[in-house]
């Protein structure tokens, strides 16, 4: 047990010893979820109405959020399946990184959830035995048990491995393997119930499609790898954690057959929505061209379709894709454009129009945008104290035993002090 | 906010006066502590004490309600607790004594509904008569009917007007056609919610546990109908227009962030009578009754006009029919 308690006490240690940049950025990452928990506060006060949500568009900015970071979180399996499947060293050397991005996307999606909610202070209602749990009718219910389970994987695997590490010995795949299978199929589950809690309503016309979880996977997997690939270079810039450039070509692979079929699946819902336009085209319709004089999303989402295909156009020509500041754009626009269509793109137009046909324009407040912010912010802190704890122990910087070497020096110059 | 709202901010301040009044003495009679009617007589009605005291009760109450257990799951004294703290909260919030019923469904009894598309002239009377009855907020104007006109000939929703001016109906050329929860047999808005908080009584009336439901608003996406509506505020509701006859599962006056919806008027159907609704409609357009009496006006309407129910291809399966003379 003492081990245990050193190795967080080390890893305390860790999170408050950086370099002047690194406190800034932790400074402005607290001051930006400040701001956020302040404007929540407004939010409790007045409830939901301080929001641009109602009855007609009754999901919005945070619901967004919440699916595009699902599969942010979804999309560590493209390092762990090459890592632990395929054997390659070289990406096993950043899986960690990978499921450091995989626990920061799902806490910044429970956050996401909780703030959307009307009584977050009844979330016990959702605990097992003392709530009542409406599993397994419900999708949201699924949701809530495969994202625990996602984050306790990705939490539990990781913390093996480096405190293994850290006392010195190499992990044994045998114990964590298992571990690493079920995070494989599990990754895809937490994506594709996503998908069916909005696919299983029949309400919903513009949700209501087989083709939204193939969607939700192909935007995950180039989403995801995307946003990795730029995480990845700048810890190799401001750290001791080196990437080697093999990682970061596969992962531009990756991302790149991803977009390609998220663009083909697109395709596919654009022809069948408007090849023979029925009554459920009203949807798809309001989002690409407008509808009866709403066209709030129209540039949204032909802006989010021009990203994409620019980022398309870059990766798929391999000497582009191999130039480094080719390959950051194409994975900015790929993130951006994903966020866009799986965001905005998905989540309002399923509300409009209404049930009863009432076209209404969601427009989020700034309260919602900078909660959203904030919890943007949170995520990536808590990122960042990840991989800070977690790069000097790969590296072998932190240790059990280097620990008790450097207790012994401080003990020695505390005595000389004396 | 009262920049954004400026109607709420005003209620708000409006709304302090009646909390005040509705302090001592009263209160502590109500609950038979007889130490803080001697209080509120010492320092009479209004000192800062005797409010202490009565903040007191309500923030006791408060914490009942936080750990307050799903409806099905209450034992009979836990269901009476949680009565009585409803009744003071409205007592607090309205000075106003209502009642809490907590009526079971009756024996052979499933409830439908039908509406004659012909004698409708979309006057909306059963729009004022349903917020009335069911006590839904004033200044969000929750309404759990939603009217809508559209032109003859026309029959897609996405043309019709639910702003219409209700002043001069029927007009030329429209029709109208009152929507509200169609209670569903097989309700997408039960099978969504993760908690259990919304489900089908043996009636048939799908109904809320307002003090379960978590506001996360899945079932209102599920529901086909747009039945369901959010509390995105607080409530308002004059004092005077409260209905002081309620039923658990209905009409009690709600709080913030958590969904309601038509019942059926639980309240008052469970005990014989029409809904509001029908009651109000000046051309008898509605009709009412037990789907399981084979004597029953809605019986008569199934079994002799020609009926329809909204979008029936989703098999929801609504008891819930449109019909024309």
């Amino acid at each position: 047990m003492g081990a245990i308690f050193r190795f967080f006490w080390d890893a305390l240690r860790t999170i408050f010893r950086g370099g002047p940049l690194y406190w800034l950025w932790l400074l402005v990452l607290i001051a930006l979820v400040a701001i956020g928990a302040l404007h929540y506060r407004e939010q409790w006060e007045h409830g939901l109405i301080v929001t641009g949500m109602s009855d007609q568009v009754s999901w919005g900015a945070y619901i967004a959020n919440f699916t595009f970071l699902v599969g942010v979180a979804a999309a560590a399996v493209m390092l762990v399946i090459p890592a632990y499947i395929f054997d390659r060293n070289d990406v096993r050397e950043v899986v960690l990184i990978g499921e450091g991005v995989a626990v920061a996307a799902v806490v910044m999606c429970m956050l996401f959830v909780t703030v959307d909610l009307g009584h977050p202070e009844r979330f016990w209602h959702l605990l097992p035995y003392i709530g009542v749990f409406n599993f397994p009718q419900s999708m949201l219910a699924w949701d809530v048990v495969v994202l625990t389970g996602y984050l306790f994987l990705n939490l539990s695997i990781p913390f093996y491995i480096l405190f293994t590490r850290y006392r010195g010995r190499e992990p044994d795949l045998r114990i964590y393997y298992p571990g690493v299978l079920i995070s494989i199929a599990w990754a895809i589950s937490i994506h594709t119930v996503t998908a069916f809690l909005f696919s299983s309503n029949v309400s919903r016309p513009f949700w209501d499609t087989a083709v939204l979880a193939p969607r939700f996977l192909a935007s995950a997997f180039t989403s995801g790898p995307a946003l990795i690939v730029l995480a990845l270079q700048v810890i190799d810039r401001f750290t001791a954690f080196k990437v080697r450039d093999e990682v970061i070509a596969f992962l531009a692979i990756v991302v790149t057959v991803a977009l390609q079929v998220n663009l083909f699946l697109l395709g596919v819902e654009f022809f069948t929505e408007f090849y023979f336009a029925s009554e459920h085209t009203a949807y798809a319709r309001f989002l690409f061209f407008g509808l009866a004089g709403h066209r709030a999303l129209v540039p949204w989402i032909w802006t989010a379709i021009a990203f994409n295909l620019i980022a398309v156009s870059i990766l798929s020509v391999h000497p582009l894709r191999r130039r480094r500041t080719l390959l950051n754009a194409a994975c900015a626009l790929t993130v951006v454009g994903v966020w866009v269509e799986k965001g905005v793109g998905l989540i309002i137009p399923g509300f409009t129009p209404t049930p009863l046909g009432e076209v209404f324009d969601y427009v989020p407040t700034r309260v919602e945008i900078l909660v959203s912010i904030g919890i943007w912010a949170f995520g990536f802190l808590v990122f960042t104290l990840l991989a800070k704890v977690a790069i000097p122990i790969e590296t072998g910087a932190v240790t059990h035993a280097l620990d008790d070497a450097e207790r012994r020096k401080a003990a020695q110059a505390g005595r000389v002090t004396a | 906010m009262s920049a954004r709202n400026p109607g709420t901010g005003k209620d708000e301040a409006g709304a302090e006066p009646a909390r005040g009044r509705s302090s001592l003495s009263r209160r502590g009679l109500l609950r038979g502590a007889g130490w803080l009617g001697a209080v509120a007589a010492l320092f009479g009605g209004g000192t800062a004490l005797a409010r202490q005291a009565v903040d007191t009760a309500a923030v006791s109450d408060s914490v009942a309600d936080l750990f307050q257990k799903h409806y099905k799951k209450m034992s009979r004294e836990e269901m009476q607790e949680a009565i009585a703290r409803i009744e003071r909260r409205a007592k607090r919030d309205f000075d106003v004594a209502i009642h809490v019923g907590n009526e079971p469904p009756l024996e052979n009894v499933v409830f439908g509904y039908a509406i004659s598309l012909s004698r409708c002239k979309g006057t909306r009377r059963c729009v004022e008569a349903c917020m009335a009855e069911n006590n839904t907020s004033r200044d969000s104007q929750i309404q759990y009917i939603r009217v809508l006109e559209l032109d003859h000939g026309e029959t897609n929703l996405t043309n019709a007007d639910p702003y219409y001016d209700g002043e001069n109906v029927p007009r030329k050329g429209k029709w109208y056609i009152p929507i509200q929860c169609q209670q569903c047999e097989n309700p997408p808005c039960v099978k969504a919610c993760p908690v259990q908080a919304t489900w089908k009584e043996p009636d048939g009336i799908t109904v809320i546990d307002y003090n379960w439901c978590i506001g996360c608003r899945y079932c209102q996406a599920a529901c086909p109908y747009w039945a369901r509506h959010f509390n995105w505020n607080d409530p308002k509701l004059p004092a005077d227009e409260v209905n002081v006859d309620t039923h658990y599962l209905g009409n009690r006056p709600r709080r913030r962030g958590v969904m309601e919806k038509c019942t059926f008027c639980i309240q008052r159907t469970r005990k014989g009578r029409q809904p509001a609704c029908l009651e109000a409609c000046p051309t008898g357009a509605r009709i009412f009754g037990n789907l399981l009496d084979p004597n029953s006006d809605i019986r008569y309407v199934l079994e002799n006009k020609t009926v329809y129910r909204l979008k029936e291809d989703l098999g929801t399966e609504p008891k819930f029919w449109y019909f024309a003379d």
